[in-house]
């Protein structure tokens, strides 16, 4: 018996044999994909080892790692709870990671590359260092003020938004979509809270996961208007030159005529570029777009920043929360030619123009800063987490020129107006000049019209120091008037925050 | 102790050429391997206390010490009662049995909050219920082989032992499924907080009675045959016990919806068939008989579910395991991914996440434990499991008796099958089953079976290497039954 003995421990060799090829294959070939499978819980384990860095702003913090005796070792706790859930977006444990947490993962988990003195030296001291910690540009007060403001709109609006931003860097003062939502539970290390959590925001139909700021597209009604009265300046009209106006006027070609806001808006045959703008004329701004043409349009309104599909807002120069591209739309006709009907509706904002309130805010801003547009950014410096290095401070840079600092002046002159003597009386600032236009815009013919207001304030000697733009949604009547008083609230409290001056 | 041993047995014949070549014990090499394979297993609960708590206990060396208590007991034991015993086979069980019990530890220390941990006394947890089976389960290896002092008398309890076995397997299948089934298999008895595999027991009946049953028949099954195909075939006669064994292996398979067990106890007699006829046709018509059967239930499984069904399931998982990553496939991707997170190196002992795993702390430990000490650490375990088996078999080969020869290699041979078996099924390379991983897995039945195999191990290469013109048991056989029993036994021609 002793050679089927013998045989069988050949088998034997040969099935553990067999045992150590496969183990060969998995834990040495395919290492890396079980690894970093999707369903390998590990990666979250030891991604919660380390404690993650703070996001601040303006000292406070609001998204935090508490340490936890479960067996993921810090759980994510924002104390800003809503108000902030837009700016800084959220990281939850199996979900999706949004806004700076997602951007700034690497930072705030500690794993970039930047970070690699602080890992060395914990391969030393064995410790774990927490992340880096990110400083957001935000203004609490600011913050505070949109939040509120918006919350508690008086025309009982749900659906919104607003951002601030800092016309001479960049700089976002604010940000706030409405409606919000309390970030807190979508990080619990619960799974079925987490899921629950998200699938009852996922279903609310107002949308409180969407930044309505930065990715809500909406026709900008008047607030279109700065961008035709540019061409208009840049074309040899200026603030006074008289532009044919009235009631009422029909483009050519097409039956559906163009009327004002009001009987008392420009009924007058002419009134000046400036009157134009101040009442929101409707009839003038039309008329002035199948003057100009399409072309015209198409290519300001692109030069102020709309068609671009890349924009992100984070940190300068790295990706950041994305930012929808807003559209002037289509305004030719089926044939290739353009549909002066359609592009009268589209020269006050209307028809197929689409602007996201960043965009808005960015008109603005453009204006203000003599005509000078900043790329927007929310970052405002990456500290270590001994919070004595600094691994990065943003460098305001110049997004584009859209109008020469002459045109800007007018704009600017023209919006000072809108606040002082026109539509956007509301948005008065006592001992600061606030400068802005309103919009109303139709949205369709059994909804509510939507509310817009972008605007500035300058402070004493003249220099910008707050940008903004306030949307309600299916506002109604009054709705612009309401965006205008929230904006000026917005820009009193940038103003007052301590960092802006 | 040693001088002791050896002063029993001198060799009372000049002649016993074999007798001088095979006087030494080999205690101390035995004692010297243990006492390494004891400083890795507190080095390893060092390592993980260092890496889970931070900090090194005063008390980690604790169960290795109660470990080493007991190991050299019973490496004592055998001074006495087996001293011509493998040296290796005690020092290779010890070593997988103490990581075994460290790694439950290392469970329980992930399972506990720091408060409780202080609480953790030497015995509770599963890491300590582990080390109380051992200690119980080592004192009955030692009783084995204070009773049983020739193996050969085991042979006249074969068909009792058979009978017990069939009895034991069986039990679980006709139980009510309340008591029998964890997680989809019926092989338990659950009475209280107790429960009980009887078919760990039942494998050593079984190759018992196989072991007894072929040496009496072996030349009736090897020389009686048809050719056909260049091959001889047996009788039809012949085939009854097979044919049985086959069905008993399918009801297994169905009733208590194990393909593993099913498979371990239809390896285990095609092998010991094999070895005790030499024919190669044995091993054709058993792995036909067993892949037409898996096969025909894996078709029935589609066709028709009901009993079938269970098998169907697993055959599909070990297809795709990633079909359904969250329910059906979940146990084998996470043990997939975390062979993988182990890597080549491991994460080192107490750094992985074994709490992620399914069932870690049974079908699961080899994973597990493959994510803490890696591609190496694993083929470190599978090399000490091959030298069981090599051991075992060179027992089996160096014994002089066919029954004795029979059931050492049938029993090596099982140890390496089921490690095969469990191994292969976590790892992806077979279906997956729930059998247990020798000497690792949590459990008093599995330990308690796999130390008796040991013991029986022992008793074999100890009468193997025992001078054979020595005094003792093997050449007077004292406890010696009926000749016939034996059948000519002690006289067995040894096929070249």
């Amino acid at each position: 018996m002793n050679a089927p003995l013998r045989r069988v421990g050949l088998v034997v060799i040969v099935l553990f044999g067999l045992l150590f090829a496969n183990l060969n294959w998995i834990q040495a070939y395919k290492a890396d994909d079980y690894r970093n499978s999707d369903y390998n819980g590990r990666v979250q384990v030891a991604e919660y080892e380390r404690k993650r860095g703070n996001i601040e702003a303006g000292g406070t913090a609001l998204a935090v790692s508490k340490e936890t005796d479960g067996e993921l070792e810090y759980l994510r706790t924002y104390p800003g709870g809503a108000k902030y859930a837009h700016a800084i977006g959220y990281k939850p444990v199996n979900l999706a990671d949004t806004g700076i947490e997602e951007a700034e993962n690497a930072f705030l988990a500690g794993t970039s590359d930047q970070l690699i003195g602080d890992r060395l030296r914990d391969l030393v001291t064995g410790d774990e260092t927490a992340g880096a910690n990110v400083l957001l540009t935000v203004s609490k007060q600011a913050q505070d003020v949109a939040y509120e403001q918006l919350r508690e709109n008086r025309r009982g609006v749900t659906k919104g938004a607003a951002i601030a931003l800092d016309p001479r860097t960049g700089a976002v003062q604010a940000l706030v979509s409405m409606p919000s939502f309390d970030p807190n539970p979508l990080a619990s290390h619960d799974p079925d809270e987490a899921t629950s959590a998200y699938n009852e925001l996922q279903q609310n139909p107002d949308g409180p996961l969407k930044n309505r700021a930065l990715g809500e597209v909406l026709p900008p009604g008047s607030t279109f208007k700065i961008v035709m009265a540019a061409i208009a300046l840049e074309n040899g009209v200026t603030k006074e030159t008289k532009i044919p106006a009235g009631a009422s006027w029909t483009p050519p070609t097409s039956g559906e005529p163009i009327e004002n806001a009001a009987p008392s808006i420009c009924p007058e045959a002419e009134v000046t570029l400036m009157n134009a703008v101040t009442e929101s004329c409707n009839t003038g701004f039309a008329q002035l777009g199948v003057r100009f043409g399409a072309d015209a349009l198409k290519e300001k309104a692109q030069q102020f920043g709309f068609e671009q599909d890349d924009l992100t807002v984070g940190r300068l120069g790295e990706d950041g929360e994305p930012v929808a591209a807003s559209r002037t739309g289509g305004i030719a006709n089926p044939d290739g030619s353009v549909d002066p009907a359609a592009l009268a509706q589209s020269s006050i904002g209307q028809r197929d123009v689409r602007m996201t309130p960043l965009q808005g805010a960015l008109i603005a801003a453009t204006v203000a800063n003599e005509g000078s547009q900043m790329r927007p950014y929310l970052v405002s410096q990456i500290l270590g987490a001994d919070r004595t290095t600094n691994y990065y401070t943003a460098e305001p840079d110049e997004l584009r020129q859209p109008v020469s600092g002459e045109v800007a002046a007018d704009l600017r002159e023209m919006m000072e107006s809108v606040v002082q003597n026109g539509t956007g009386r509301n948005a008065r600032i006592s001992g600061y000049t606030v400068a802005g236009k309103t919009g109303t815009a139709q949205s369709g013919p059994d909804t509510p019209d939507h509310g817009w207001f972008i605007g500035f304030a300058l402070d004493k000697d003249g220099n910008p120091v707050s940008a903004v733009c306030v949307l309600l949604e299916e506002a109604g009547d009054g709705g612009s008037a309401e965006a205008a008083r929230i904006a000026g609230q917005i820009m009193r409290a940038a103003i007052a925050s301590p960092g802006s001056r | 102790m040693t001088v002791a041993a050896t002063s029993t047995s001198p060799p009372t014949t000049p002649g016993g050429q074999s007798g001088v070549r095979l006087a030494r014990s080999r205690r101390n090499a035995e004692l010297s391997l243990l006492l390494l394979a004891m400083v890795l297993v507190a080095a390893y609960g060092a390592m993980v206390e260092a890496s889970v708590l931070d900090t090194v206990t005063p008390s980690f060396w604790v169960s290795a010490a109660a470990l080493s208590a007991v190991f050299l007991s019973l490496h004592v034991a055998i001074r006495f009662l087996a001293p011509f015993a493998d040296p290796a086979l005690l020092p290779a069980a010890a070593l997988l049995n103490g990581l075994g019990v460290g790694f439950l530890h290392r469970l329980d220390l992930a399972r506990t909050t720091p408060a409780e941990r202080a609480e953790l006394a030497t015995f509770a947890g599963t890491g300590g219920r582990q080390l109380a089976w051992t200690l119980l389960s080592v004192a009955l290896a030692a009783g084995l082989l204070a009773v049983v002092r020739d193996h050969r008398s085991i042979s006249r309890y074969a068909y009792t032992l058979g009978l017990a076995g069939i009895v034991l397997v069986m039990i679980p299948a006709v139980l009510p499924r309340s008591i029998s089934e964890v997680n989809g298999a019926k092989l338990w008895i659950r009475v209280g907080g107790f429960s009980i595999q009887p078919g760990e027991f039942a494998k050593l009946a079984l190759l018992a009675f196989f072991a007894y049953y072929l040496v009496r028949k072996r030349e009736v099954l090897s020389l009686a045959s048809h050719r056909f195909l260049g091959v001889d075939f047996p009788r039809g006669r012949d085939l009854g016990p097979v044919v049985v064994v086959w069905l008993i292996s399918l009801l297994v398979l169905v009733f208590e919806k194990d393909l593993g067990t099913s498979l371990l106890y239809f390896g285990m007699f095609v092998a010991t068939l094999y070895i005790a006829t030499e024919r190669v046709s044995w091993l054709l018509i058993g792995l036909v008989l067993f892949f037409g059967g898996a096969y025909l239930a894996y078709v029935l499984g589609g066709m028709i579910g009901g009993p079938f069904a269970n098998f169907y399931l697993r055959a599909n998982i070990w297809l795709d395991p990633f079909a359904d990553p969250y329910s059906d496939g979940y146990q084998l991707v996470q043990g997939l991914l975390a062979l993988g997170s182990g890597g080549m190196f491991g994460a080192g002992p107490g750094a992985g996440q074994p709490l992620k795993l399914p069932e870690v702390q049974n079908d699961f430990i080899f994973a597990g434990l493959g994510e803490e000490i890696g591609l190496f650490g694993l083929s470190a375990l599978l090399v000490v499991y091959l030298l069981i088996v090599e051991r075992g078999l060179r027992a089996a080969l160096a014994v002089h008796d066919s029954f004795g020869k029979l059931f050492a290699g049938g029993l090596a041979f099982t140890l390496g099958f089921q490690v095969f078996v469990i191994v292969g099924g976590i790892s992806g390379l077979i279906p997956l089953t729930g059998q247990t991983t020798p000497f690792l897995s949590a459990g008093g039945s599995s330990l308690m079976a796999n130390w008796l195999l040991i013991a029986i191990l022992l008793r074999v290469s100890d009468a193997a290497r025992r001078p054979v013109t020595g005094g003792g048991p093997a050449s007077t056989r004292p406890t010696g039954g009926p000749p016939e029993q034996l059948h000519g036994a002690p006289t067995e021609v040894i096929r070249p």
